[in-house]
């Protein structure tokens, strides 16, 4: 038996000895790794950079931001991504005008421009990491439920 | 609609027009493959009001059933709170119930077909799932009476889920020790109100936000922790030119984006701050005299009080105010302002580190009359071991210009959860407390709650019980044998997993049930897991940080055989003869109850079996009132509602709450109360009076002298760094809904360490790579980010806690509030090793 097998035996023998029992894991979420140990990390990933628009999920939904926003300014003193999708900006940019609903108050009236209420564009729009999601999600639109179709309907 | 990969415009457009031309030639095509459909009976949707299922902000929110499944989401316009907007979370909480690992089937750790600590999950009944489960409890019971079970609850339970909780625990089994997650989040914010007024929960609300000068946020990153607030601020802020913003936080992070006053202040140094403006309203002669004279009293707070560490260790032994930690003894005010003119503005600079000049300028936002304040403070303030002491500090300030109870001016204690207020707090499921503010220590309290709940005089315990954190080391001393969590992820949130939480669950003594609707890993952790409903799967109801009550219907069912956390709760206590759980002596004080099951004696009592299924809204499912037979609902609510009636906590009727976006308590004669304390706007204030706070009997709020003291844990040459923990706005607590969004998932996909570029130079890391992340207790792989949302100062780290890969709470200190026994996990020391 080699040092190394027998330090292994040893540890073994202490965890099967000890009086904490150890539990196994099935989350997608955390990974294979065993709640009392602590996994590698995944590499960073770079956010999506691209200009090709994610259908929504229902109509109300905020569109999630296709490019990245590394660096962008949104302070009282400035809001960069106005500088594309202000209503002024849209032919130089070819950005989608921010929404109607963004010009009217908590009142629900219409101001000359963007309510300041709705002035911190990342309460509701987020940029996109590169990553692959490790659970599914079997929310269906409507589109498909109207089909008949709802996968994962009725579990 | 999915991409078109791989097809361009033009394409697009030409198929587009062939399906046109079908249907335009009269061809049967498929009401899919039109472009729009004509029939409007089939895009009719269902649209119903419920809260958010997220943060204590308690957004108003539209859903869209169709078919049994949610298919939108949307702020709904008609509530006060957010008048149509939502943040990123809430505007995809359509996703929430639906991510592919929902749990579905009770799960029960077997080998050998039968229950077996090692064993493996195993699909089961919830008739064994509950008979295994019945029995783990008698045994307990039977090994060491009502202290050996215990319930481990939710600012997330909707308000008839924590009533009946705590009714089976506090009533049923005799035992205190339960307590909810809001232990972690709100219990200091609850003592200071306690010890400051007599009475819980803000004497302001959110209509505060419009009306005042000024903004001043105590440890808030309201920018992403309750965002839709944060867009009210912003909207006044913006709107009107003179209001100011001042933002104090231990880093820079996103509200600092709209800050006008601007103070990265070192950890804890806070206490000195809030003194500091206490002396200088003082001593530049701005105290309001008449409202201190006519409202306050003064008391000098016990000091040296500990760090609520388990005792035997060196700091709570040398802690000599330990025992009296909540003792204070009458002051003058001549003897406060001596106490506080220590704390001179140089003196806070010199411990803070902010400039002299930025802390007179906030000093100056109280002190001057002309300007109202809104105060705002969530886990910078509560999660903190002097936490009741900043908020006691805090209304010092308000208290001693008058400037509180009254449009604008207003300090203001966030809430985190849903219901961390109309839960955890009112409904006091605390492991001290009863509902309506009541103790169990108070012989007159529990003689009030036992009347209600028709037990015996005698039936609840004296003592409190284990609170969030005791619970865990109890468990890992296997004094607490049978143990039921509901509605939180405990093993991802409690600070020190690594050496009392884990090995408390595994501990082979103990017997752990979870309730949950996903497996996290506390529900990994546990030996008995039940797939529960969640959000609109059940009828339910939710009290938000302004004192608002908000209720829902159930509008979808629950996948598979999830049960909601309400019918678990009811249909166990069916398992329990009174025999099983009371002594011969209480049963012969009520003989009517010899031979009943629990359920007979806490929910067939003639009160919570009150109201027939027919009163119940007819459009709408409602599977545990179906199941018992009864409108549950109802009748937990108005039992627990006679609780609170006529003594300041007054709750409308029940169906009330159906039809409106909810209202603000105290409701009197129908009419909600906005600002409590203030006569004209508060109907228990007496005539005359013009402010009382009638939570004490003088009808005077209490102004505290208490010190600076210094953290439990600080960084030394070994362990260099603060560590600081906390959320990010696309995810909610552990993550276990958010991540389960594809979207939310991949807007954060991983946690990582914030650190100031020049530490990591130092330490010859650059952004991107991989770190350990250790400290005296235990240690999380990471990776370093030196830029994005957060700026960190020289010497302190951030890691949000999401991540249930990197369980950073193996890291943290369970050093607690010893008043409030609320965690700090905003402060312990960690060195960064470079993997």
């Amino acid at each position: 038996m080699t040092h190394r097998l027998r330090l292994l035996v040893a540890a073994a023998l202490v965890a099967a000895l000890s009086s904490v029992v150890m539990a196994q894991t099935f989350s997608a979420l955390r990974g294979h790794t065993p709640i009392d140990q602590e996994g590698p990390p995944p590499p960073m990933t770079p956010e999506q950079n691209s200009s090709v628009r994610e259908p929504r999920n229902y109509p109300e939904q905020p569109p999630v931001i296709p490019h990245s926003t590394e660096g962008y300014e949104v302070s009282v003193n400035a809001n960069k991504c106005l500088s594309c999708h202000a209503r002024t900006r849209v032919r130089e940019s070819q950005a989608p005008m921010i929404s109607i609903t963004h010009f009217s108050d908590r009142d629900g009236q219409f101001l000359a421009s963007i309510s300041p209420r709705r002035y911190f564009c990342t309460q509701c729009h987020v940029p996109q990491h590169n990553v692959q999601i490790p659970v599914d999600n079997d929310f269906v639109d409507i589109d498909t439920v109207l089909k008949g179709a709802a996968p994962g309907r009725p579990r | 609609m999915t991409k078109n990969k791989g097809m361009d415009r033009r394409q697009f457009l030409k198929l587009e027009a062939a399906t046109m031309a079908a249907a335009a030639g009269g061809l049967p095509t498929p009401t899919a493959a039109q472009n729009l459909i004509t029939d409007r009976s089939f895009t009719e949707l269902k649209w119903n009001k419920a809260p958010c299922r997220f943060c204590g902000t308690g957004c108003g929110v539209m859903v869209a059933t169709k078919d049994g499944r949610v298919v939108a989401t949307h702020g709904d316009t008609k509530s006060e709170v957010n008048r149509g907007l939502n943040c990123v979370k809430g505007y995809f909480l359509s996703k929430i119930m639906y991510g592919h690992d929902r749990l579905t089937r009770p799960l029960l750790r077997k080998k050998n077909g039968k229950y077996d600590k090692n064993g493996e999950f195993t699909p089961v009944s919830w008739e064994e799932a509950f008979d295994v489960m019945a029995q783990q409890f008698k045994s307990a019971l039977a090994k060491g009476g009502p202290s050996r079970v215990g319930m481990f609850g939710s600012g997330q339970w909707t308000i008839w889920e924590g009533y009946a909780a705590n009714k089976l625990f506090k009533a049923g089994f005799r035992s205190n020790n339960i307590d909810p997650n809001a232990r972690h989040c709100m219990a200091s914010a609850v003592m200071g109100f306690m010890r400051t007024f007599g009475m819980d929960e803000p004497m302001g609300c959110y209509d505060d936000f419009e009306t005042t000068d000024a903004f001043v946020l105590w440890g808030s990153n309201m920018a992403e922790m309750h965002p839709i607030l944060w867009s009210r601020v912003t909207d006044r802020r913006l709107s009107a030119p003179h209001v100011r913003v001042a933002v104090l936080s231990t880093f820079e992070h996103r509200s600092f984006d709209l800050a006008d006053i601007q103070m990265v202040f070192t950890p804890q140094t806070d206490l000195a701050i809030l003194n500091a403006i206490a002396n200088h309203i003082i001593s530049t002669n701005r105290v309001n005299k008449d409202f201190v004279n006519q409202h306050t009293v003064f008391k000098r707070g016990q000091a040296d009080i500990g760090y609520g560490l388990r005792p035997e260790n060196p700091l709570e032994q040398k802690a000599t105010g330990r025992s009296k930690a909540n003792e204070a003894t009458d002051i003058t005010f001549e003897e406060y302002a001596k106490f506080v003119s220590e704390y001179t503005l140089e003196k806070a600079a010199s411990l803070s580190g902010v400039p002299v000049n930025r802390i007179r300028e906030l000093a100056e936002l109280y002190a001057d009359p002309k300007t109202k304040v809104v105060s705002l403070w969530t886990m910078g303030f509560n999660q903190h071991t002097r936490g009741v002491w900043c908020n006691n500090l805090v209304y010092n300030i308000h208290l001693l210009t008058g400037k509180i109870a009254e449009p604008g001016n207003s300090p203001f204690s966030l809430t985190g959860q849903p219901s961390a207020c109309g839960t955890a707090r009112e409904v006091g499921t605390f492991s001290h407390r009863l509902p309506a503010d009541m103790l169990v220590a108070n012989k007159e309290h529990r003689y009030k709650a036992e009347k209600i709940w028709k037990v015996p005089e005698g039936t609840i315990a004296p003592q409190p019980g284990y609170h969030a954190v005791l619970q865990n080391r109890m468990l890992r001393d296997g004094k607490l044998n049978a143990y039921w969590v509901q509605v939180n992820n405990n093993l991802q949130a409690a600070a020190n997993v690594n050496e009392e939480a884990y090995p408390g669950y595994r501990n082979h003594e103990n017997f752990i049930v979870v309730s949950e609707a996903y497996p996290t890993v506390t529900a990994q952790a546990a030996d008995l897991v039940l797939p529960t409903a969640m959000w609109v799967e059940k009828e339910g109801a939710y009290g938000n940080a302004e004192r608002r009550t908000h209720f829902w219907h159930q509008l979808v069912n629950a996948p598979g055989e999830a049960r909601s956390d309400l019918w678990q709760l009811m249909e166990f206590s069916k398992r329990f003869k009174i025999e099983e759980v009371w002594p011969a002596e209480l049963i012969a004080k009520k003989p009517e109850y010899k031979g009943k099951t629990l359920f007979e004696v806490l929910f067939k009592n003639g009160e919570v079996d009150k109201f027939p299924l027919s009163d119940m809204a007819q459009d709408f499912e409602n599977q545990e009132s179906k199941s018992f037979g009864f409108y549950v609902q109802k009748g937990l609510f108005e039992e627990y509602a006679g609780f609170g009636r006529g003594h300041g906590h007054d709750l409308a009727p029940f169906d009330t709450y159906h039809e409106v976006r909810g209202l603000r308590w105290p409701v009197v004669d129908g009419k909600e109360t906005r600002w409590r304390y203030r006569e004209g706007l508060d109907p228990y204030v007496k005539p005359g009076k013009g402010v009382e706070f009638y939570g004490f009997p003088d009808g005077k709020a209490r102004i505290f002298a208490l010190p600076y003291e210094p953290a439990a844990e600080s960084p030394d040459t070994t362990y260099p760094y603060w560590l600081v923990t906390g959320r990010v706005l696309e995810h909610w607590h552990s993550g276990s809904m958010t991540r389960r969004v594809p979207e939310l998932y991949r807007a954060f996909p991983d946690a990582v360490c914030f650190m100031h570029p020049d530490d990591a130079a130092e330490l010859s890391i650059r952004r991107g790579d991989e770190v350990k992340v250790e400290s005296r207790r235990g240690s999380i792989r990471t990776r370093i980010e030196t830029r994005g949302r957060d700026r960190m100062p020289r010497g302190v780290v951030f890691v949000p806690w999401f991540d249930e890969s990197q369980l950073i709470n193996k890291v943290t200190l369970d050093a607690t509030d010893p008043i409030s026994l609320q965690t700090d996990f905003k402060k312990c020391a960690v060195r960064i090793v470079r993997v």
